[in-house]
């Protein structure tokens, strides 16, 4: 609708009134609007569904009836949309801009592989349908591991673990399993300094204990300290790679010799895949055991903290060791393994990890992106993510600094130190790329340098993009380098929230709502 | 390629900007050895619309849910998800964020975490909940481990009527850590054999409720006798609408609730992703696994959410952590959430209701038939039958006229010939009468001969 007069409007005496201060009636700013929890809209008498009436009937329900009312709260449907419609509006996305977080991989999720995997015959498909209804899902497996060992290499795959760390749980089983039958009692698992902190946790949960090796001056795996590390106690070396400061470990075919010749074996963390998925393959630097992140790499989208994937590949070693379910190529078509049995090849496997057969949904939507960048694709993919973090690198290194000589993989690491003297602290700098209008990078992670931040563009920026992040950060440098502290100190201004009070919440922890006192 | 913004020219741009002239002399670090030389031996690229014609000749070989009279649980349900849900999950601001570590900037995913905390403490019975695991079997290998943190303890004793594949998984957790996980028969009602196997270095009993064969039960006495002896009472639910007719967890003592919430916003997707939830008592919350999310106030004094009690997770504590878990269930907790907002309390209630007037229905149809007969004494909207036939045999006849019949104990217990004739039968809102009617007409055709 125009206006009343069917005019058009100008700014009239708008231009000469400041927003700032602007307080409102309602809490809201425009656009961005104030949202009340569930239980202070709705109450336990709404509903936003209609279900068909239900007849008098005699309950078998044992006696143990539910009487006590749960006290949820319902909201209609119109309610409904516009709370999380408002909710989600508070939220960065990928969607919306740039999303540089380090270790990640926070690139574009097509729509086509929602699509597909919401098909009804692949959506709509119960884990425990006879196999003989479920033909096209086991071919949608088996079709996703022959792409996923033919880019690494390797001979076999897992497709159960339902997330990278998940899949690092996977892969030291299977480890252990195979030390197990050799009848060696092995505890350590050595991991660099530098290692994901699933790497660590996951090496626990298999009852082993973490010896931590040091990093060189280069960002990589000391080879000497590593060399002397080996003794005969170690399962295995848990190794990043491309590693968590964004470079390639050259040394890695002598680390993997160095690891096998004393009986250990080799577990790659494949979090970093995507800077190399199509150029290099895992299985000629001599990994035995790899997961994969399908949630970075190949694009599922990561839903605001799941769920994602982990498939892990396995070298002939470990292959016997896999755990149950797998897909196996039958006389009537694709068959399952779904128990381990004495006989035939399951009988050496480790276990099982979950109940049915791991993230089918995932699956699906990682085989859409595969099929759509082909083998010609993929590589491009690992080209551009890795130049667009060299561009980044390059554009910014007189004014941050860069923690180790490039070239880097798909992301670039800088630390602290050309913030020395200026009052500004890595989170204070990271939050104010808030204001700028971006997610902030990973920061403090890795551990190695100081005050670290972890820039990962991903292949799916254009150079206008980049270019446009590089300004802002260039514009950042020079105002801390100026002294104009507020700007980082009291960041963000201009987020749905100011900074929050970790601190308090850690100390008196408030989980969920609950019913004032008073009502 | 549609995916790829960067053009011809701009690459070249950019490698003149680094100061090379190849993109592999970004790759200098590779080995020469290892880096390819040509494209894997893997199809080109593809078109949307070649990919979208190939996915759907692949979903055209599987027999859909939807499509069928269809009556398969065992650990996952089919229930009806509002339109809303799924079209509220794709927002792009929810499917492509990460996990919210920065809290200005990530309001809504918070806020949904919280509600969805708030949810699953209520329908467990239980004071707080993780903002989610992997899916109800991991959650349970979770949970034994936990008890043993809390108990420090290591003998966990599972119900032999716990889903098998939860059974599989705890034995997997516990496989290489000095836990100790002790198994027992396939017995629905051997809760004083259970009780009577507690001992001092009892961390925990897990149980199943309903069951895996759909038998429902109050395990107050086994509470109380594990409290005695120090020891948690882990309570597996795997069809959680259940909690909206059966009594809470929460309600019988249980220490620790895990269930699969799968049934609520979330399809059945061939087994996953699926969203594990994790309640447990305000008393132990600093020794549960996983993320969580809670309530606090921005530099203005305005309430806002954060993650917290980081110092549990694997980034902080490192091989100290309570769990590895990093990634979790976040989209399936956020659709769990909107499907329970829909429902409220009114909905929940009578969608629960409605799932058991059907199920006794169907229950009360089959044992019509000469030679099936329903083994439960109670259950909610799943039961066990047996068949004078092989139960898989008559499941797989029945889907060749196109009838998902149920799941045959023996794709889960190959190995008991006494189960060979048993199979489960779930039924859920989504089931019409007129389904029921032509399970039955043909399963009667398939007993007979
Ligand atoms: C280097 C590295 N390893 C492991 C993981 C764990 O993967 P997930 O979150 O899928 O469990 C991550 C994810 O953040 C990572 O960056």
């Amino acid at each position: 609708m125009l206006n009343n007069q069917g005019r058009q409007t100008d700014v009239g005496t708008a231009s000469q009134q400041t927003s700032n201060n602007f307080t409102t009636h309602s809490g809201n700013r425009g656009l961005e609007q104030d949202e009340l929890l569930i239980y202070e809209i709705g109450d336990t008498k709404r509903t936003g569904v209609d279900l068909e009436e239900v007849w008098d009937f005699e309950p078998r329900l044992g006696g143990v009836t539910r009487d006590n009312e749960i006290g949820l709260a319902g909201l209609t449907e119109p309610e409904t949309m516009r709370h999380y419609t408002r909710l989600s509006r508070k939220n960065y996305a990928i969607d919306m801009g740039l999303y540089p977080l380090g270790s990640c991989t926070m690139k574009h999720n097509p729509r086509l592989n929602e699509k597909v995997a919401r098909l009804p015959g692949l959506g709509d498909i119960h884990p425990l349908q006879p196999i003989s209804t479920v033909q096209g899902a086991l071919e949608v497996m088996d079709n996703l591991a022959h792409w996923l060992k033919t880019l690494t290499g390797m001979p076999a795959v897992a497709m159960s673990p339902k997330a990278g760390a998940h899949g690092e749980l996977c892969g030291l089983m299977a480890i252990r399993a195979a030390l197990d039958k050799r009848g060696e009692n092995r505890s350590i698992i050595l991991a660099p300094e530098s290692a994901h902190g699933t790497n660590p946790a996951t090496a626990t949960l298999c009852g082993y204990k973490v010896k931590s090796i040091p990093a060189n001056k280069q960002g990589r795996v000391d080879l000497d300290a590593l060399k002397s590390a080996l003794t005969p106690d170690v399962a295995a070396i848990m190794l990043t790679n491309p590693n968590t400061c964004g470079l390639f470990e050259r040394d890695i075919i002598e680390i993997a010799k160095a690891v096998h010749s004393i009986g250990g074996y080799f577990y790659c963390d494949g979090a970093n895949f995507n800077a190399i998925v199509g150029k290099v393959r895992p299985g000629d630097l001599g990994v035995d055991a790899m997961h994969i992140n399908l949630h970075k790499t190949f694009s599922t989208p990561h839903g605001g903290g799941g769920p994602g994937a982990g498939p892990v590949v396995l070298s002939k070693a470990l292959e016997p060791f896999a755990p149950v379910p797998y897909v196996i190529h039958g006389d009537h078509g694709f068959e399952l393994v779904e128990h381990i049995s004495d006989k035939g090849d399951s009988k050496d496997s480790f276990g099982r990890m979950t109940a049915f057969h791991g993230q089918m949904g995932m699956n699906i939507r990682a085989l859409a992106f595969m099929m759509s960048h082909g083998a010609d694709g993929l590589a491009r993919v690992a080209e551009d993510s890795v130049l667009n973090a060299n561009y980044i690198l390059a554009s910014l290194k007189d004014v941050m600094t860069a923690s180790f000589e490039g070239p880097c993989m798909h992301e670039c690491l800088f630390d602290d130190r050309f913030l020395h003297g200026t009052g500004v602290a890595t989170l204070d700098f990271a939050k104010a790329m808030i204001d700028e209008g971006y997610h902030p990078m990973t920061m403090y992670f890795p551990l190695v340098v100081h005050g670290a931040m972890l820039i990962e563009p991903t292949e799916s920026e254009s150079k206008q993009s980049v270019d446009q992040f590089i300004g802002s950060l260039r514009h950042l440098v020079t105002e801390a380098k100026a002294g104009n502290k507020e700007l980082f100190s009291g960041a963000p201004y201009l987020a749905p929230l100011r900074r929050l009070d970790e601190t308090l919440a850690a100390r008196s922890p408030i989980l969920r709502w609950s019913k004032p006192e008073n009502e | 390629m549609r995916y790829l913004p960067l053009s011809q020219s701009d690459r070249h741009e950019m490698l003149a900007t680094i100061g090379v002239s190849h993109i592999n002399d970004l790759f200098k670090d590779v080995p020469k050895s290892a880096l390819l030389k040509e494209p894997v031996d893997l199809p080109n690229h593809k078109s949307e619309m070649e990919v979208d014609r190939e996915m759907r000749a692949l979903a055209g070989k599987n027999i859909p849910a939807g499509s069928v009279p269809f009556f398969c649980g065992a650990g996952a349900y089919r229930h009806y998800v509002p339109s809303t849900v799924d079209h509220l999950i794709q927002r792009g601001e929810f499917l492509t964020a990460y996990t919210p570590y920065q809290p200005e900037i990530s309001q809504g995913t918070l806020q949904a975490l919280y509600e969805f905390q708030s949810q699953v403490a209520q329908i467990t019975g239980m004071e707080v909940s993780n903002a989610s695991m992997y899916d109800g079997s991991t959650a349970c290998g979770e949970a034994v481990l936990m008890a043993r943190r809390v108990s420090r303890k290591k003998k966990a004793i599972l119900s032999g009527s716990l889903h098998p594949q939860y059974i599989e998984v705890v034995k997997t957790v516990t496989k290489f850590t000095d836990d100790v996980a002790v198994f027992n028969p396939v017995d629905t009602y051997a809760v004083d054999d259970l009780i009577a196997q507690i001992d001092d270095e009892t961390s925990c009993v897990v149980v199943q409720n309903p069951d895996f064969f759909g038998n429902i039960q109050d395990f107050s006495k086994l509470a109380e006798a594990l409290h005695e002896k120090n020891a948690l009472l882990i309570v597996v639910v795997t069809e959680i609408v259940s909690l909206g007719a059966v009594r809470s967890p929460g309600s019988m003592g249980a220490d620790i609730v895990v269930g699969e919430g799968q049934s609520i916003g979330n399809g059945l997707s061939f087994g996953g992703p699926y969203v594990g939830l994790f309640a447990t008592r305000q008393k132990y919350v600093r020794t549960m696994p996983g993320r969580v999310c809670g309530q606090t106030v921005d530099a203005d004094g305005k309430r806002g959410f954060v993650l917290t009690l980081s110092t549990r997770e694997q980034h902080i504590r490192r091989e100290k952590a309570t769990s590895n878990i990093c990634t979790n269930a976040g989209l399936c907790t956020l659709a769990f959430t909107i499907h329970m907002t829909l429902l409220g309390e009114k909905g929940f209630r009578h969608l629960a209701h409605l799932n058991h007037a059907k199920a006794v229905m169907l229950a009360d149809k089959l044992s019509h038939i000469k030679g099936v007969k329903v083994l439960n004494k109670s259950f909610f909207n799943e039961f066990t039958i047996s068949l004078p036939i092989d139960a898989a045999y008559a499941i797989e006849k029945m889907a060749e006229a196109k009838i998902l019949g149920g799941v045959p104990l023996s794709r889960l217990y190959p190995d008991h010939e006494n189960l060979k004739n048993q199979m489960l039968v779930a039924v859920t809102e989504t089931v019409t009468e007129a389904d029921m009617d032509l399970f039955v007409s043909e399963l009667k055709e398939w007993v007979k001969c």
